[in-house]
C-alpha cells in the first residue's frame, strides 16, 4: 500500500514538474520542433532572444513594472496590515474585503475592467496602468505576509515606546518597522515575482508597452518557437531567485530569533 | 476604540483611495459598461439592455457558458480526487520535514510562467510531440491530445493541482490526531477512517480547495485556447474575442458580468456548505 502511494506521489509530482523540466531541456535542443529522441545541444535559442531588441524592450518594461509594483504593493500591504493589527473600527471587514478580494476575481475580468476603465480616464496603454493594475493584484499577498509578522509582535512593545515618550510616528519608526523588516523585504520579492509573471491583465492594458510575458504570449500565438523555452527558463531563474531570497530572509530571521 | 487622528488615517486612507481608483472603480465600470451601446464604432454611455438581449438570445453564448461550467467543474473534481491520495500520504505517512519539503516543491510551479508551462504541454501533447514520440518507441499511437477537452483539462490541472494538493495536505495535517487514533482504536479500517473522520473533519478545507480550483479554471483562457484549440470556446475566450477582435466592449462586459454572478453564486453556496455545522445525530 505504502509503495503504491509513494509511486503515486511521484507520478503526481511528475505531472506537475514535467512541463517545467521539458521546457528547460528543450531550450537547449537544436531541433526546431521538440520531439523524442532529443537532437543536439545548442545555445541558438538563447542567442536568438538576446539578439532580439523586442526581448530587451519588454524585459526592461517588466523590470520597471515589477520594481514599481513591489514597492507600492508592499507599502499598501503594510498600511493595511498595520491598520488591521492595531485598530478596530466600524466597517473594518468591508475595509479588509476590498483589499483581499482581487485574487478571487478571474484575471480576465479584471483585465477587461482595467482596459475599459483606463481608456475611460485617459490612462490607456501606459506602463503606469500596468503598475496600477499589478499593485491591486499583489497588495493582498503583501498584506498577508506582513500581517503574519505583526501577529508575532509583543503588543506591549509599541505601548512601552509611547510610555517612554515616543510619539506614534517615532514608535512606528523605532519599533514596528524594524520588527517588520524581514516580512517587508520578503513581500517586496514575492510581489515582484508575481508581477513579473502576470500576463493576462498586462496583455489587455499594456498597448504598445508590452512586458516580457506579453512578448511570450505573442510568440506563442504565432508558431512553435523554442525561444519560448529559453525565455521561460530565464524568467524561471529570475523568479525563483527572488523567491529563494525572500524565503531565506524569513528563514535566517527565524533562526536568529530562535538562538 | 481609539480616536481617529492623522496617524491612523495615514495608514488607512492610501489603500482606500487606491482600491477605489483601481479596483472598485474598474469593477463597477465593467458592470455599467454592459449597458452601454456601440454606435459607429464608438461606445456611447447610456443605459440600455441592447448588449444583454443580444448576448442572452444567442446559443453560442449559452453553449460556451455550459461548456465552461462543465470543464471548470470537472477540473475541480478531478484535481480534488487526484490530489487526495497524495495529500493523505503526505499528511499521515510522511515526517513533518518531508511534508514541508513537498509543500515547498509544490510552491515552485507558481513562480514559473504558466504560459511557458502551457507551451511546454503543447510540445509534449502534440501529434509528433514528446509523449507520442515515447509511445512510438513502444509501437503505439500517435494519439490526438491537442485541441480536445482532454488538452484543456491537462492545462487546468497544471494550474490548479499543486494548489489543491497543498491545501488538502495542510487540511489533513491539521486534523486532530486523537480523532484518527480513536477511530483506529474503535476498529476502523483506513477507508472507514477516511469516510467517517477525515472527510467530515476536513470538509471546509476540501471544499475551499475545490472552490479555488473551480474559480481559477473558470477564469483561465490559456488552457482552453492553446491546448483546447478554442474548440468550443470558453467564456474567457469569448471575452477576448469580443474585446480584441470585435471592439464590442459592452458585449464582453455582459460575459464578464455573467461570469461574476456565476462565481459569486457558486462561491457563496460552497462557503455556506463548507462552514455549515453538521446536524448532530
Amino acid at each position: 500500500m505504502t509503495i503504491f502511494l509513494r509511486a503515486y506521489l511521484v507520478l503526481i509530482f511528475g505531472f506537475v514538474f514535467l512541463p517545467i523540466i521539458v521546457s528547460m531541456l528543450f531550450s537547449f535542443n537544436s531541433d526546431r520542433f521538440p520531439t523524442l529522441p532529443m537532437s543536439g545541444f545548442t545555445l541558438e535559442w538563447y542567442q536568438t532572444i538576446f539578439a532580439d531588441p523586442d526581448f530587451w524592450r519588454s524585459a526592461k518594461n517588466s523590470l520597471i513594472v515589477a520594481g514599481s509594483t513591489c514597492i507600492i504593493a508592499t507599502f499598501l500591504g503594510f498600511c493595511t496590515a498595520y491598520t488591521d493589527y492595531r485598530y478596530s473600527f466600524r466597517g473594518k471587514s468591508l475595509f479588509l474585503a476590498i483589499i483581499l478580494l482581487p485574487p478571487t476575481i478571474p484575471l480576465i475580468i479584471i483585465a477587461l475592467a482595467m482596459l475599459a476603465w483606463f481608456s475611460r480616464v485617459g490612462m490607456s496603454g501606459q506602463i503606469v496602468s500596468i503598475i496600477a493594475a499589478h499593485t491591486v493584484l499583489t497588495a493582498p499577498f503583501a498584506m498577508a505576509i506582513i500581517r503574519l509578522r505583526l501577529s508575532q509582535i509583543d503588543e506591549s512593545l509599541e505601548a512601552a515606546a509611547w510610555n517612554l515618550g515616543a510619539s506614534e510616528w517615532r514608535a512606528m519608526q523605532e519599533v514596528i518597522l524594524p520588527f517588520c523588516k524581514p516580512a517587508i523585504l520578503s513581500s517586496l520579492f514575492l510581489t515582484a515575482a508575481v508581477s513579473f509573471d502576470e500576463f493576462t491583465v498586462a496583455w489587455f492594458v499594456s498597448g504598445l508597452n508590452k512586458t516580457l510575458p506579453v512578448h511570450v504570449l505573442e510568440i506563442v500565438q504565432g508558431t512553435i518557437d523554442p525561444q519560448v523555452n529559453a525565455i521561460g527558463t530565464l524568467v524561471f531563474g529570475i523568479s525563483i531567485t527572488l523567491v529563494v531570497i525572500s524565503q531565506l530572509l524569513i528563514f535566517f530571521r527565524l533562526q536568529r530569533a530562535a538562538s | 476604540m481609539r480616536r481617529l487622528n492623522l496617524y491612523a488615517l495615514t495608514f488607512r486612507l492610501p489603500i482606500i483611495i487606491w482600491q477605489a481608483l483601481f479596483f472598485i472603480g474598474p469593477l463597477l465600470f465593467v458592470i455599467a459598461m454592459s449597458f452601454f451601446v456601440v454606435k459607429n464604432f464608438r461606445m456611447v454611455e447610456t443605459f440600455e439592455f441592447d448588449s444583454w438581449s443580444k448576448m442572452i438570445s444567442r446559443d453560442f453564448v449559452w453553449s460556451a457558458y455550459r461548456y465552461t461550467l462543465v470543464m471548470a467543474g470537472s477540473a475541480a473534481a478531478l484535481a480534488s480526487l487526484l490530489a487526495f491520495p497524495a495529500a493523505w500520504f503526505l499528511a499521515f505517512r510522511c515526517s513533518a520535514q518531508a511534508r514541508q519539503l513537498a509543500i515547498l516543491l509544490l510552491i515552485i510551479p507558481f513562480f514559473t510562467s504558466y504560459l511557458v508551462r502551457t507551451f511546454s504541454w503543447y510540445t509534449i501533447l502534440a501529434e509528433s510531440g514528446v509523449l507520442n514520440g515515447g509511445f512510438a518507441l513502444l509501437g503505439l499511437g500517435p494519439f490526438t491530445m491537442l485541441n480536445t477537452p482532454f488538452g484543456t483539462l491537462v492545462g487546468y490541472l497544471t494550474f490548479v493541482l499543486p494548489l489543491v494538493l497543498i491545501l488538502q495536505t495542510v487540511t489533513m495535517a491539521n486534523i486532530d490526531d486523537r480523532l484518527i487514533q480513536a477511530a483506529r482504536n474503535l476498529g476502523c479500517s483506513s477507508a472507514r477512517t477516511i469516510r467517517s473522520v477525515i472527510l467530515p473533519a476536513g470538509k471546509t478545507g476540501f471544499i475551499i480547495a475545490a472552490l479555488f480550483a473551480f474559480i481559477l479554471s473558470f477564469g483561465d483562457f490559456v488552457a482552453p485556447f492553446y491546448l483546447g484549440g478554442s474548440n468550443p470556446p470558453t467564456m474567457p475566450i469569448l471575452i477576448i474575442d469580443t474585446t480584441k477582435a470585435g471592439q464590442q466592449w459592452p458585449r464582453a462586459a455582459v460575459v464578464a458580468v455573467m461570469m461574476m454572478l456565476t462565481l459569486f453564486t457558486i462561491a457563496f453556496a460552497a462557503i455556506m456548505f463548507a462552514y455549515r455545522k453538521r446536524a448532530s445525530r
